[in-house]
C-alpha cells in the first residue's frame, strides 16, 4: 500500500494541481464577461454568482472541466444510449474517421522505416547516401505542407483515407528508421563472431540474431510513431472543409467560437493517443517477457 | 521520351558515382559527397520526370519552377519568414525552452513533485498538443504572440522531461564526491549537474526546433495577418499556385536544417566530453 502511495500518490497531487488550476483559470478567463453582461443588465454581481456564471456561459473563454465532460458525455455516451453511435454528431464516428487514418500511415510508416533501416544498415551506400536525408526529411516542417498534399492527391483522384495517412506515414516513419539502425546494430562484436564461427547465413544472421535484438528499439520507436501519426491524422484532417474527424471539430469548433467542442474534440484526441500508445506499450511487455528480455 | 532516358540515365550516374565513393575510406569529403550527390539526382529525377511524363505544374512544379519563383518574390518571402519563424518560432522557442529548464531545475529540488510531474509530463508530450492552437489562437488573438504560445506550449514537456532526466544523470559516486568537497547545492548544481544534463538538454533543444516550426506554421491555418509561411501556404494551395508554396517548403525546409543544425553544432561545443562526440 505504501509503495503504491509511493508511486501514485504524487501523480495524483498533479494531476488534482491541475484541475485546481483549470477552475481557477476558469474563474479568472471567463470572468470580464461575465463582469461585461452583469453591467448591461445593471446588477452588481456577488462572488458566488460570478462563479456560477464562469462555469456556465456558452461560449466560454475557458470552459470548466465538467461542461467539458458533459459535450463529451452527449457526444459519446448518450448518442449510444439513443442508438445514434455513428451518427455525425457522435465523437466515436469522428474518431473512427481519424483513427483509420492513423492507423493505416503507422502501419505504411512502419512498414517503410523498417524496409529504409534493413537496406541501410546492409548497404553502405544507401546508409552514407540516405541516412542524411532521413535526418534532413524531419527538419522539414511535414505538417505545413499537409494542405498541399491532401490537395494534389485529391486532383490526381486520389482521395478519402489515403491523402491523410500519407502524412501519418511521414511522420510516423522517421522514429522507426532511426530506431531500428540502432537496433539492427545493437549486437556487439562478440555476437556477430559467435554467428559466424557457427557459420551462419546473412539470413540467419539477420532473422534469430539482429531482429530479436532491435525489439526493444523497436517498440520504443513504435510508441513515438504512433502519437506522431495520430498528430499527422489530424492536421490532416484541417484542410479538407473539416468533414470529418476529430481536426474537423477542432476547425469547426474555431470558425465558429464552440469552445466547448474543440476541448471535447482535444480531449478525445488525448485519450485515443494515450489508448493507442498504451495499446503498443502492453504488446512490447508482452512480447519482450516472451523473449526473455524483461525480467 | 527523351526526358524519361535522361531520368534513367542521370539515376544510374549518381547511383554508380555514389557506390564508388562509398567504396572508398571514409573521409569528410565523402561523407558530405554521397549524400550531396544522392539529393542532385533525386532533384534532376524530378525534374526530368514532371517534363517526361508531362505532369502539370498544377500537381507538381519541376525544381527550375520553383527556383524561378523562390527568386522572383523573395520579398514575400522574407516577410513571411520575418513574421512566422522570427516572431512566432523563435520567441517561442526561447520562452518555452527557458520556461521549461528553470522549472526542472526548480522540480529537481522536490523529489515528491519529480515523482509526479515525470510521467505527467512523459503523457502530455505524447499528446496531440498542436490541437490546442485554435484555443491559443482564440486568446492571444491572430497576431505572432499566439503563434508563439503555441511553440511555447509544444517544446515545453519535451524539454521538461529531458532536463529533468539530465539533471538525475549524475551518478551517485560523483554526487558524493561532490558531498565529500563540502559544495553547496548551488556549486554541485553548477559545476557537477548541469554539464552532465547537456546531452540530455540539447536533445531536448533538438526535438524542439523541429516542432517550434511546425508549431508556428500550423497555428496560422486557425487564422493569421495576411502574412507568415502557414498563411501563404494555405492560401497559395486554394490559389493553385503550388509553386509559390514549394518555395515556402524550401524556406521551411532551409531555416529547420540550419536550426537543428546550428543547435547540433553548439552541442558539439558544449559536450565534447561525451562518447557520442567524440566516435
Amino acid at each position: 500500500m505504501a509503495r503504491l502511495w509511493y508511486r501514485l500518490g504524487p501523480i495524483v497531487t498533479v494531476v488534482i494541481a491541475i484541475f485546481i488550476l483549470w477552475y481557477a483559470g476558469t474563474i479568472a478567463l471567463n470572468a470580464p464577461w461575465a463582469h461585461d453582461k452583469a453591467k448591461r443588465a445593471g446588477v452588481e454581481l456577488a462572488f458566488s454568482e460570478l462563479v456560477a456564471d464562469t462555469m456556465s456561459q456558452k461560449k466560454p473563454k475557458l470552459p470548466a472541466p465538467h461542461q467539458v465532460g458533459e459535450e463529451i458525455w452527449k457526444t459519446t455516451g448518450a448518442m449510444v444510449a439513443k442508438g445514434r453511435t455513428f451518427s455525425k454528431r457522435s465523437l466515436f464516428y469522428h474518431s473512427t474517421v481519424t483513427l483509420s487514418s492513423t492507423l493505416l500511415g503507422f502501419a505504411l510508416g512502419t512498414v517503410l522505416g523498417i524496409a529504409l533501416a534493413v537496406g541501410i544498415v546492409y548497404n553502405r551506400t544507401m546508409d552514407m547516401s540516405v541516412m542524411p536525408w532521413v535526418i534532413a526529411s524531419q527538419t522539414i516542417p511535414i505538417l505545413a505542407i499537409a494542405p498541399m498534399i491532401i490537395v494534389v492527391l485529391n486532383a490526381v483522384g486520389i482521395s478519402g483515407l489515403l491523402p491523410k495517412a500519407v502524412i501519418s506515414m511521414y511522420l510516423s516513419f522517421f522514429p522507426v528508421v532511426v530506431g531500428m539502425v540502432k537496433g539492427l546494430r545493437s549486437p556487439d562484436h562478440m555476437q556477430l563472431d559467435q554467428m559466424k564461427t557457427w557459420s551462419a547465413t546473412g539470413g540467419q544472421e539477420f532473422w534469430k540474431l539482429r531482429l530479436p535484438s532491435s525489439m526493444p528499439y523497436l517498440f520504443t520507436s513504435l510508441k513515438i510513431a504512433m502519437a506522431a501519426s495520430l498528430v499527422g491524422a489530424i492536421v490532416g484532417e484541417l484542410p479538407t472543409g473539416a468533414v470529418a474527424g476529430l481536426g474537423a471539430r477542432l476547425l469547426a469548433g474555431s470558425y465558429y467560437g464552440q469552445t466547448i467542442q474543440i476541448w471535447s474534440a482535444l480531449i478525445t484526441a488525448a485519450a485515443l493517443a494515450a489508448a493507442l500508445v498504451g495499446m503498443i506499450g502492453m504488446i512490447q511487455t508482452v512480447v519482450l517477457k516472451r523473449m526473455g528480455m524483461v525480467r | 521520351m527523351i526526358w524519361m532516358i535522361a531520368a534513367i540515365f542521370v539515376w544510374l550516374v549518381g547511383w554508380w558515382a555514389n557506390v564508388r565513393l562509398a567504396k572508398m575510406s571514409k573521409t569528410r569529403v565523402t561523407s558530405l559527397a554521397v549524400p550531396a550527390i544522392f539529393g542532385i539526382t533525386l532533384i534532376l529525377i524530378w525534374e526530368c520526370l514532371v517534363r517526361g511524363l508531362e505532369i502539370s505544374p498544377v500537381l507538381l512544379p519541376p525544381p527550375s519552377m520553383i527556383a524561378a519563383r523562390f527568386a522572383g518574390s523573395t520579398g514575400i518571402l522574407w516577410e513571411d519568414f520575418v513574421q512566422t519563424v522570427l516572431k512566432g518560432a523563435l520567441s517561442g522557442y526561447i520562452l518555452g525552452c527557458g520556461a521549461a529548464f528553470l522549472i526542472a531545475v526548480l522540480i529537481d529540488r522536490f523529489p515528491f513533485l519529480q515523482r509526479g510531474l515525470l510521467p505527467v509530463g512523459n503523457f502530455v508530450a505524447a499528446l496531440p498538443i498542436i490541437g490546442m492552437a485554435p484555443i491559443l489562437v482564440m486568446w492571444f488573438g491572430f497576431d505572432w504572440q499566439s503563434k508563439a504560445a503555441v511553440v511555447v506550449v509544444m517544446v515545453f514537456f519535451p524539454m521538461l522531461v529531458n532536463t529533468v532526466q539530465g539533471l538525475q544523470a549524475s551518478d551517485h559516486m560523483q554526487r558524493d564526491l561532490m558531498r565529500t568537497y563540502g559544495a553547496s547545492y548551488m556549486q554541485t548544481l553548477i559545476k557537477l549537474r548541469l554539464p552532465a544534463a547537456m546531452p540530455f538538454i540539447f536533445n531536448g533543444l533538438k526535438i524542439a526546433t523541429t516542432l517550434a516550426l511546425i508549431g508556428a506554421i500550423v497555428a496560422e491555418f486557425f487564422g493569421s495577418p495576411v502574412k507568415g509561411m502557414g498563411f501563404r501556404i494555405s492560401t497559395s494551395v486554394g490559389q493553385l499556385a503550388l509553386d509559390l508554396v514549394w518555395a515556402e517548403i524550401v524556406v521551411a525546409a532551409v531555416v529547420g536544417s540550419a536550426f537543428y543544425g546550428g543547435v547540433a553544432l553548439l552541442e558539439k561545443a558544449v559536450t565534447f566530453w561525451h562518447p557520442s562526440q567524440r566516435g
